[in-house]
């Protein structure tokens, strides 16, 4: 909305301040003044942006009445200037009137004017509109903008002959067709509110207009409506017609019950002085008491000077707002005050502010006129206790350990596609009215973003990706949504082979020994079984994760299906992991061990074993002990090197060092080199000893099927 | 190689300073000439091997013949003259080694090691808190689906009320045979959090709550149906807007730096009256005006406002539903609140153009974060 400075001002003839001071003042309360320009008429042109629940300063008699507040200079009464009464030319009779819908329609005004002749407004009207880009249509037209523009209330002008008998206030006939202003038909409802006459529907309530009955170069006569409306209907109606118009936004959240005769009486004295014309009888006002009871007549409030000290508490100059401040500014607003006792009033409401309702909305304005920024800047006392969230503490650690892991945190979309929830989550929960298609499901796993993100960075030539988001799933059913904060880890290109790991199984081995790391941090023993995985995980190449025995999470390279389905070439591996169960369980308190001052011993193994026996074999025989090697004295086991047949795969490691050859890598086995520690607290190891146990080692493995080699 | 064992006639001091002294001499005399491994290897074999190695031969001799009296002198010598070759030995090879390595080219970049990142929301969002944490708020969370009753009707925003359109809601579909209060939804803004904790706790209450939002708002550079807010609550007896304001000047001044100043506006939101607007002035020009604050010296930051007498009538009603006192007691109890958007200080303090890139997990953007 627009404000020129040069219409304020003619509400405010004692007004002193300039123009950009005025503008500074009003936006310090709330009125606020985005963007000023030069006016064509003359003075600045004001960019209002007025809180939505300030619809009576939306015009320009209201910012008016907000500057006479905070400048205490007088205000032109509409009463007596605008919204001055309108005497009758010619004698007539009232025209016609009915409210049938009184629960709907509060107050209903109208006028007759008899011979105007329809042409373009002039004066004023067409020196203020072009000043405001405000289209001109026709002076009857013109005028009802005005006294929008001027006061805020929303005026109709129809063309009288066009109207059959009186006006009748009603409800829609359910399927009663009305076309429009705008020009569209609308089919109506029996919760439409109609100006209608004794015939047919004229005009949509308080939201637009009726095209057959819209004043033409034809009109000869004139009828004047200015009415008030109940804003839940008018609300609906707009809504369910899909029109948001000036009228209906003013309607909708309440205009000012008293304004309807004082502006009909302004749109009646400038259609006079536009298009000239005769006013016909009496102005009609018919009023609805119930509802002048519960806008205009609203009973008074009580106010307590104490209450506004209290909520406000102290001001930067020290003298707090005092009895005299608060009645100066509420009056200045339109309340009207009476001392019901010591340091307390009853305060009659003004019409036009239906925002005031309460004590508080009142110390609020008391408040707002005194300026915010006078207040001192106070800090409370506080005597209750912090209280640290209970898993703050396994929070920062996922986060540092990941991070320190060269993982780096991201956060993607909350919602799923149905397709993926299906494929990652076997269920979830559908949105009523989602974003896209795309985003048609809360995520039941953090798996499917974090397979987005993947894709994002490979198709823009990011070829080495580590990332991990932590963020809420959601499960359960449209009926009842439980949440819990999940953890995934995504991981793609980048990784190097070693003499443990080819080149395309080294990803998934620094994925699992990224999720091993984390989860040591936490109490419980970490496993991991290849058993009961999910489908978008490649068949072979994914795992449980366990914690204390129980499964915590999922990971494993993403099936060529989901590969295909996001065009990528190059193998992805994703965790997820329950975060919520890692919050709930205890951060592992770290012991120390006495290192030992004896001398460590070390041998190797070089074993060539059938497939069928997996590492977690070959550890279990060994760590399983014997009578005479404690396990304290086999302090680690553990696989320096493997070899497996190349043929058809990369990663042939021979020249290495210790690469064991002969019949290595034979097909359907592999040739493993361990490295076994013993080392003991209590004494240097003999060589009788280590031999032993050396031996015991050889015989566990050739017990497993391995075949020692030379 | 092995030398003649000299004969010890006395075990008097001046004997033993007069060989230890021939003995250090030799041993400084062959030190300067340890140029070679081979000389390395001859001047360690000469002295200290195993066998023949002098010190060894030396010592067994003269402690085997010495008088016990004497017995402790020279082992003391002993050890002396050992550390001299020891330290010969050591000194060597570092000399040989700045003789013959290779010099490195310390220009070339260290090996990559690899660290990852802190998302620029997360970071900025445990600042905030840390912040009001120092300032004794607790850290509140709540669930992100929630139900019309605590995003909207108990924080004021009746049913069919015009401020419902400022926030576009994305629902959770089958709602409609479910009573209004009970229907789910995305919260639009972190304050639910702010009934449940009053549900749960009596006043006094100190509480800062971040946490990730949604609203029905089409993407563009500074728009995100998933957002951030961090919200402040605090209730007690007496706490009045003047606190409210002192509470934020202080909290931007801890965050920005203490040349920050701030400056409130009336505002509307339904869950606080009176309501305000905060801005700070602008971080980047000091308030001089520059482009990032559209040359107005002021950047808008957050929403605040004291808690509306009816958010504390419908905590009340709900707790006496509850079986729990009705403590907030609207003519002791007041208290304030307060909201900001987390994306948009991110992306002001970080200069980020498109809220999207936040929510992209593009590693060019977020590994500039490490």
């Amino acid at each position: 909305m627009n404000i020129l400075t040069k219409w304020l001002r003619s509400y405010l003839p004692e007004l002193a301040v300039d123009d950009r001071q005025l503008a500074e003042d009003l936006t310090l309360r709330g009125i606020a003044v985005e963007g000023e320009f030069d006016a064509a008429c003359g003075g600045r042109l004001y960019e209002m942006d007025i809180t939505t629940n300030r619809v009576d300063a939306m015009n320009h008699y209201g910012v008016a009445r907000e500057a006479a507040a905070i400048y205490d200079v007088a205000l032109k009464p509409l009463r007596e200037g605008i919204g001055a009464a309108v005497a009758e030319t010619k004698p007539g009779a009232g025209f016609p009137v009915r409210i049938e819908a009184t629960d709907l329609c509060g107050r209903f005004t109208a006028r007759v004017i008899r011979g105007v002749s329809v042409g373009p407004s002039a004066g004023l009207i067409a020196e203020y509109f072009a000043a405001l880009g405000q289209k001109q249509i026709s002076a009857p037209v013109d005028v009802t903008n005005f006294g929008w523009l001027a006061m805020g209330q929303p005026t109709h002008v129809f063309d009288l002959d066009k109207i059959a008998g009186g006006i009748v206030v009603r409800r829609a006939r359910a399927g009663e067709r009305l076309q429009l202003l705008d020009g569209t038909e609308k089919t109506l409802v029996a919760d439409d509110l109609v100006i209608a006459d004794e015939v047919k529907a004229l005009g949509l309530a308080g939201v637009m207009g009726g095209w057959e009955s819209r004043v033409t170069e034809e009109t000869k006569n004139i009828l004047v409506e200015a009415a008030w409306f109940d804003p839940a209907a008018i609300r609906a109606s707009s809504r369910r017609h899909g029109l948001h118009t000036d009228a209906s936004h003013r309607f909708e959240r309440g205009a000012d019950f008293e304004a309807a005769p004082l502006a009909n009486h302004l749109v009646t004295r400038m259609v006079v002085e536009q298009s000239g014309g005769e006013v016909v009888g009496p102005l009609v006002d018919v009023v609805v008491s119930e509802w002048a009871a519960k806008t205009a007549q609203r009973k008074a409030i009580s106010l307590k000077v104490s209450e506004v000290e209290r909520h406000l508490g102290a001001t930067a100059d020290g003298l707090g707002i005092g009895e005299a401040v608060v009645a100066q500014y509420l009056s200045a607003l339109g309340c009207g005050l009476t001392q019901s006792s010591e340091g307390e009033y009853a305060v009659k409401l003004p019409s036009w502010r239906l925002d005031l309702e309460r004590e508080i909305d009142l110390i609020e304005e008391v408040a707002r006129v005194y300026g915010y920024n006078r207040f001192a800047d106070t800090l409370p006392s506080f005597a209750g206790a912090v209280r640290e969230l209970p898993h703050a503490l396994q929070e920062a650690t996922i986060r540092e350990t990941l991070r320190g892991m060269g993982c780096t945190e991201a956060i993607s979309s909350t919602f799923t596609s149905a397709e993926e929830a299906e494929v990652f989550g076997g269920s979830a929960v559908a949105m009523g009215n989602p974003l896209s298609a795309e985003a048609g499901m809360l995520r039941p796993s953090l798996a499917p973003g974090m397979a987005t993100m993947l894709a994002h960075n490979l198709h823009r030539d990011v070829n080495s990706v580590r990332l991990f988001e932590m963020g809420t799933v959601f499960e359960g059913s449209t009926a009842e949504v439980k949440e819990r904060v999940g953890l995934a880890l995504g991981a793609t290109g980048g990784a190097v082979a070693t003499a443990l790991y080819k080149s395309e199984d080294a990803l998934f081995y620094e994925t699992k020994g990224a999720i091993e790391a984390l989860l040591r941090k936490f109490e419980g023993e970490v496993g991991f079984d290849a058993n009961a995985l999910p489908g978008w995980i490649a068949v072979g190449r994914g795992a449980r994760v366990l914690l204390g025995g129980e499964t915590v999470g999922v990971f494993g390279e993403l099936s060529s299906a989901e590969l295909q389905a996001r065009k990528l070439r190059q193998p992805c591996v994703i965790a997820t992991i329950d975060a919520q169960r890692l919050f709930e369980t205890k951060l592992r308190q770290p012991m120390s061990r006495e290192v030992s001052r004896f001398q460590a011993v070390e041998r190797d193994f070089s074993f060539v074993f059938p497939d069928a026996v997996t590492w977690a074999a070959i550890e279990g025989a060994l760590r399983g002990g014997s009578a005479e090697l404690k396990m304290e004295e086999l302090r680690s086991v553990r696989p320096v090197e493997i070899f497996r047949d190349a043929k058809g795969r990369s990663g042939d490691q021979t020249g290495k060092q210790r690469t064991p050859t002969g019949n290595a890598g034979a097909a359907g086995s592999y040739s493993l080199l361990l490295r076994v520690v013993f080392q003991s607290n209590e004494r240097t190891l003999t060589e009788e000893e280590i031999t032993r146990w050396t031996e015991w080692v050889v015989a566990q493995l050739t017990g497993l099927g391995g075949t020692q080699r030379a | 190689m092995s030398k003649a064992i000299p004969e010890l006639k006395q075990y008097d001091e001046a004997e033993l300073d007069r060989v230890f002294a021939e003995l250090e001499a030799e041993v400084a005399a062959q030190s300067s000439e340890l140029t070679s491994d081979e000389a390395m290897e001859s001047f360690r074999l000469e002295w200290l091997g195993r066998k023949q190695g002098r010190l060894g031969q030396l010592s067994a001799a003269w402690l085997k013949s010495a008088p016990a009296e004497a017995k402790k002198s020279l082992g003391v010598r002993f050890n002396r003259l050992k550390a001299q070759i020891e330290e010969a030995r050591t000194a060597s090879v570092v000399t040989e080694m700045k003789a013959t390595g290779v010099s490195l080219d310390v220009s070339l970049p260290g090996a990559a090691q690899r660290m990852g990142a802190e998302h620029p929301l997360v970071k900025t969002m445990a600042e905030i808190v840390s912040v009001f944490q120092r300032m004794g708020y607790s850290v509140g969370l709540g669930p992100e689906v929630e139900t019309d009753f605590y995003n909207f009707e108990a924080l004021n925003f009746p049913p069919n009320h015009p401020a419902r359109d400022t926030q576009d809601t994305l629902v959770v579909a089958g709602q409609d045979a479910k009573p209004l209060r009970e229907r789910l939804l995305m919260r639009t803004h972190t304050s639910p959090v702010q009934i449940r904790s009053m549900l749960e706790q009596a006043p006094p209450l100190r509480l800062v709550i971040p946490g990730k939002v949604h609203r029905n708002d089409a993407a563009d550079a500074t728009h995100s149906p998933v957002f951030h807010q961090v919200e402040g609550l605090c209730v007690d007896t007496n706490i009045t807007f003047s606190d409210l304001k002192g509470t934020l000047d202080h909290a931007m001044k801890a965050f920005f730096g203490s040349a920050v100043k701030t400056r409130f506006f009336p505002s509307f939101f339904p869950f606080t009256e009176p309501s305000a607007d905060v801005q700070i002035s602008c971080i980047f020009c000091g308030g001089k005006g520059c482009r990032k604050c559209k040359h107005s010296g002021w950047i808008e930051l957050l929403g605040c406002g004291m808690v509306d007498p009816a958010v504390f009538a419908s905590v009340n009603q709900r707790r006496v539903e509850m079986g729990r006192e009705p403590v907030y007691d609207t003519g002791k109890i007041s208290g304030f609140a307060f909201g900001m958007g987390v994306d948009r200080i991110a992306m002001m303090k970080y200069g980020i153009s498109d809220i999207g890139l936040l929510y992209s997990g593009d590693m060019r953007f977020l590994e500039q974060f490490a």
